[in-house]
């Protein structure tokens, strides 16, 4: 039987007495591309913290790669894109190797060099993170998640500061890494139209999960119609391919 | 007198070398207290230890166990400020009020019921370097060791943490142990520092050499370093300048830790027209 990567079954997470997550469960197995999405304080992050450690759950059990989370101890096995630094302190002064090598828990590898190249960044190497536009360091932070080679990345909203260019080549990375590496994804962002072109299943939360399954469900759900309305919808599920492509079959485009 | 003479003294020689481990530990925990944005805990845990010292004296302990009997109280109240502000509906800042505040109150209610303040308490106030004692030596070169490793040990997790905390806690470091074990030396480093600068000064020795070598706009490891270096050229030239000039140790350090930041922040200026 394959172990899943996440498996989360009735989970509920609670701040200050209002329920932010209620009876959340989901399956995420090796080699999958989740997206999830959702409205602003739908509990996307929330939920990523809860999986990551970072938040503790009132309710429910999450188990990573087969273990319960609170004995799970092989961190190394995943890389996260937090949606954005907390507060990063511009004085800072955290070279962006030595935020990359982070990832190694300050171990120096070959691949340390590789993954500063594969980002386009080998060039900041010695450059303080708070020196650098907000774009480079969101690309110091992902080359930080991937140094390690991890078999499960997260990713909140890691988009956000990129330009178009460089959000299209995040993408295609993301689908390659995914493809090639079978490394299992789990990302969200707002933009459904865009995460649709890649993820294989698609979660959609507002607080619980209103939507499980793929782009093409999403499109064809009148669930989904009824909650957005179906010119959003519409808007949604073309956004970003040609109206013949759209799903007709099910596959997706490559890029 | 001649500078040389200066170091023939035994207790001239016991406070250069006091000094230089306590600036060495006060400057290396300071660079993650200051970035982590807990620079004033040095004043907050100095305020604790000065009713410590009151209570220490009012009980009529030796003077020369007063910095290790303080201890205990120091350590825990830098463990209330850890506790008050993991419950985040207290701000950093606020927390180490609190403690600073109720650590100067019974200071004072301490001091009255003891008749006033003595000359013990006040070498403690403004700082003595030049009374350190064996015990306070040993005390300081053990706290050096234990820092040194933990930094050495640590290095990974304690650079992870001063990054962003909740990024650490996603990568499995337990924070929250990292946390009290950080919290726990710098209430060393704050009993220790009392003795260099004063609990009036303590803070300085926490905050200016960081701030000094955050200037310099260098890698993590290398500002680690340059705060030290330039801690300890402070306490070496600080000593040396007081008993030159027959002026306060305490405060000439501190004075010589000002003019090192001054010296950095002017030659970063002057660097950056230039270009």
């Amino acid at each position: 039987m394959p172990v899943n990567s996440i498996r989360i079954d009735d989970l509920t997470f609670c701040y200050n007495g209002l329920e932010i997550l209620s009876d959340i469960s989901f399956t995420v197995n090796k080699g999958d591309y989740l997206g999830i999405v959702g409205p602003n304080g739908s509990g996307k992050s929330t939920l990523i913290k809860n999986i990551l450690g970072i938040l503790k759950p009132q309710k429910g059990c999450i188990n990573i790669f087969g273990q319960p989370l609170n004995t799970f101890r092989q961190w190394n096995k995943i890389g996260y894109l937090p949606q954005r630094l907390n507060a990063l302190n511009t004085h800072f002064p955290g070279t962006v190797e030595e935020i990359v090598q982070l990832g190694l828990r300050g171990e120096k590898t070959p691949y340390l060099k590789q993954t500063l190249e594969l980002m386009g960044i080998e060039h900041l190497s010695s450059r303080l993170i708070g020196e650098l536009s907000y774009g480079e360091q969101q690309l110091t932070m992902l080359a930080r998640a991937l140094v390690s080679q991890p078999q499960l990345l997260i990713f909140d909203e890691p988009t956000t500061a990129l330009d178009p260019e460089t959000r299209e080549h995040f993408y295609s990375l993301t689908e390659k890494l995914n493809r090639n590496s079978g490394t299992t994804i789990i990302l969200i962002t707002h933009d459904t139209g865009v995460i649709g072109k890649y993820a294989h299943n698609l979660l959609y939360l507002d607080k619980k999960i209103i939507f499980s399954g793929t782009f093409k469900d999403f499109c064809n759900s009148p669930a989904m119609t009824g909650f957005f309305g179906p010119v959003s919808q519409h808007m949604i599920c073309h956004q970003h391919t040609e109206p013949d492509e759209v799903i007709a079959n099910g596959t997706k485009r490559n890029i | 007198m001649e500078l040389s003479e200066i170091f023939k003294y035994g207790f001239v020689q016991r406070a250069i070398l006091a000094g230089v481990l306590i600036a060495a530990i006060s400057s290396m925990l300071g660079v993650f207290l200051v970035l982590r944005r807990f620079s004033l805990i040095g004043d907050g845990l100095a305020h604790i230890t000065f009713g410590s010292v009151a209570v220490v004296l009012l009980i009529g302990i030796s003077p020369f166990y007063v910095t290790l009997a303080a201890l205990p109280i120091v350590m825990i109240s830098s463990l209330v400020i850890l506790k008050l502000t993991s419950t985040k509906r207290i701000q950093g800042d606020a927390a180490i009020g609190i403690v600073s505040s109720i650590g100067i109150a019974a200071g004072i209610i301490l001091t009255s019921l003891s008749g006033g303040y003595n000359v013990d308490l006040l070498s403690y106030l403004f700082g003595n370097i030049l009374t350190v004692n064996q015990t306070e030596l040993i005390l300081s070169s053990i706290v050096f060791l234990i820092v040194v490793a933990t930094v050495v040990f640590f290095y990974h997790d304690l650079f992870a943490i001063t990054f962003d905390e909740e990024l650490a806690r996603s990568m499995g470091i337990k924070t929250r142990e990292i946390n009290v074990i950080l919290f726990l030396l710098t209430a060393l480093a704050a009993v220790l520092a009392m003795k260099v600068a004063g609990i009036m000064l303590v803070s300085a020795m926490l905050i200016l050499p960081p701030l000094t070598a955050l200037q310099l706009s260098i890698s993590f490891r290398m500002t680690l370093i340059a705060a030290l270096i330039f801690s300890v050229l402070s306490v070496i030239s600080g000593i040396m300048i007081s008993f030159l000039l027959n002026l306060p140790a305490g405060g000439t350090i501190v004075i010589m830790n000002v003019v090192f930041l001054l010296l950095v922040f002017g030659v970063k200026k002057i660097s950056v027209l230039q270009r």
